[in-house]
């Protein structure tokens, strides 16, 4: 079931995640709510998914118990403020955030880990 | 670029997005650049009870429901749009993006509205997502069974203080002055609330930890003495300032940084208008933000028409 109202696609199952992630090299997800943190993250996302064709974006529901994989994640440890992103690169999680992030602090990571 | 909108609008908050609605439906063209997030504070709001003609809402859908009205009459909106030069004396006003797009019009509606104030204080930066929080209702329960400051002394403080006795076991409430500038029934929720504790006259000097936030360091004003006090969390309140900094040398500001408008909305510069959180004007609501969009369009639309 579909809880995030964006224009991004959204991953709703563990396994879909997993599938996902082994079958692209480059893949970002905010994993957060409908939230004034969250907003921002969707809609920068939105606008990069036009212009970065190697990268995937996509949202995941925090509250579902299928976003455990992100919410439990080694690299999202002590994170307190939604929504979590996490950025893979071939299958591995090379980064995350927590909190809201804006265009100019999304794209270096981009850069960094996608080139 | 050589396509002229007839009115600009710069701010997709509840005053850029109504002055937007006003002006396309008067079939004018209309271009909306906004730079955060489409709706501004109102997507800040988790739950919008005072908007006449709607029992209750989520910020979210009241600003979505917005864009969507703005789109449907023909405005065009961009979002992520940084505008990093502002040519406003002539006849025709242009704008220049960061990314090299310029957009011209006949007149230019100013809504940029105002951002949260952070304390500058070390340690904020370091904590922020782990352990420091501006928003209550996105990351509360992050907080559960912890103790936590929140900082600031008007309704956003007293009013989220009171949604995180929730979660926290115990929150302390530091405040810069001996009294609250907030509504009487919000001080008196928090005062009656048994989790809330208040540290009057005292202001945030540090956030310390290692990797988490553990404690903070409070300064008592009159005496100067300082105290660390161990929590696990902090929520900032402490206000808003108007997105008007790169307007200064451009616009007329008051002290407080506010665009001086007269009763019409009109700025010191003919066919640039203001309106929202950023004039001049003692309440901020999502109300006073719709009407001062209305008033805003409605100038600019007689402004046009002055100008055939
Ligand atoms: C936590 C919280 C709770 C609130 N609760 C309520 C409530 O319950 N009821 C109520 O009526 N009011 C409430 N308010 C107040 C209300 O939300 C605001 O008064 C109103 O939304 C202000 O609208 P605005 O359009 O003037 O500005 P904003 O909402 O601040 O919008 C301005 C927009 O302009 C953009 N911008 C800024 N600078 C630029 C630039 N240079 N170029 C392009 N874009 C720019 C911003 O990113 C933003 O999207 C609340 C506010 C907060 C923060």
């Amino acid at each position: 079931m579909k809880r995030l109202q964006t224009e991004i696609h959204e991953i709703e199952t563990a396994s879909e995640l997993e599938k996902l992630v082994a079958e692209n090299e480059n893949v970002m997800v905010c994993c957060g709510r409908m939230g004034p943190m969250c907003i921002p993250v969707y809609d920068t996302m939105e606008e990069l998914e036009s212009e970065r064709s190697t990268i995937k974006f996509y949202s995941m529901a925090f509250d579902s118990p299928e976003a455990a994989p992100i919410r439990n994640a080694a690299m999202c440890k002590g994170f307190m403020g939604l929504p979590f992103t996490v950025y893979y690169k071939n299958g591995v999680m090379v980064q995350a955030t927590s909190s809201i992030q804006n265009r100019s602090q999304i794209t270096p990571i981009l850069d960094q880990h996608f080139k | 670029m050589d396509e002229i909108y007839d009115v600009i609008i710069v701010g997709a908050g509840a005053a850029g997005l109504t002055a937007g609605i006003y002006s396309s439906r008067a079939k004018q063209k209309t271009l909306i650049l906004n730079e955060g997030a489409i709706g501004g504070q109102m997507v800040l709001t988790h739950e919008i009870a005072n908007y006449p003609g709607v029992e209750s809402t989520q910020g979210y859908s009241l600003s979505n429901t917005m864009k969507k009205q703005a789109k449907s009459f023909g405005a065009d909106i961009k979002s992520n749009a940084k505008i990093i030069a502002y040519h406003l004396e002539d006849t025709i006003k242009w704008v220049e993006l960061e990314d090299g797009r310029t957009f011209k019009g006949k007149s230019v509606i100013l809504a940029p509205g105002g951002r949260p104030r952070s304390l500058n204080i070390p340690g904020e930066d370091t904590f922020k997502g782990t352990g420091i929080s501006y928003c209550a209702t996105c990351d509360g329960e992050f907080f559960t069974n912890k103790e936590i400051v929140v900082v600031g002394g008007g309704n956003s403080a007293l009013e989220e203080a009171v949604s995180l006795t929730k979660f926290a076991t115990k929150i302390t409430i530091v405040h810069q002055f001996d009294h609250f500038q907030a509504f009487e029934h919000a001080i008196k929720e928090a005062k009656e609330n048994p989790k809330i504790e208040f540290v009057m006259e005292s202001e945030l000097r540090s956030f310390n930890g290692n990797g988490t936030l553990n404690s903070v360091d409070i300064e008592h004003l009159p005496t100067g003495k300082m105290t660390t006090k161990n929590i696990e969390g902090a929520f900032i309140f402490v206000g808003y300032s108007p997105n008007t900094h790169e307007f200064k040398n451009l616009i007329n500001l008051n002290e407080r940084n506010e665009f001086i408008v007269d009763s019409d909305l009109k700025t010191n510069i003919p066919g640039v208008f203001a309106a929202g959180d950023c004039i001049a004007k003692k309440y901020r609501q999502v109300t006073t933000a719709v009407a001062d969009g209305t008033i805003a369009s409605l100038s600019s639309s007689e402004y046009l028409r002055n100008l055939k």
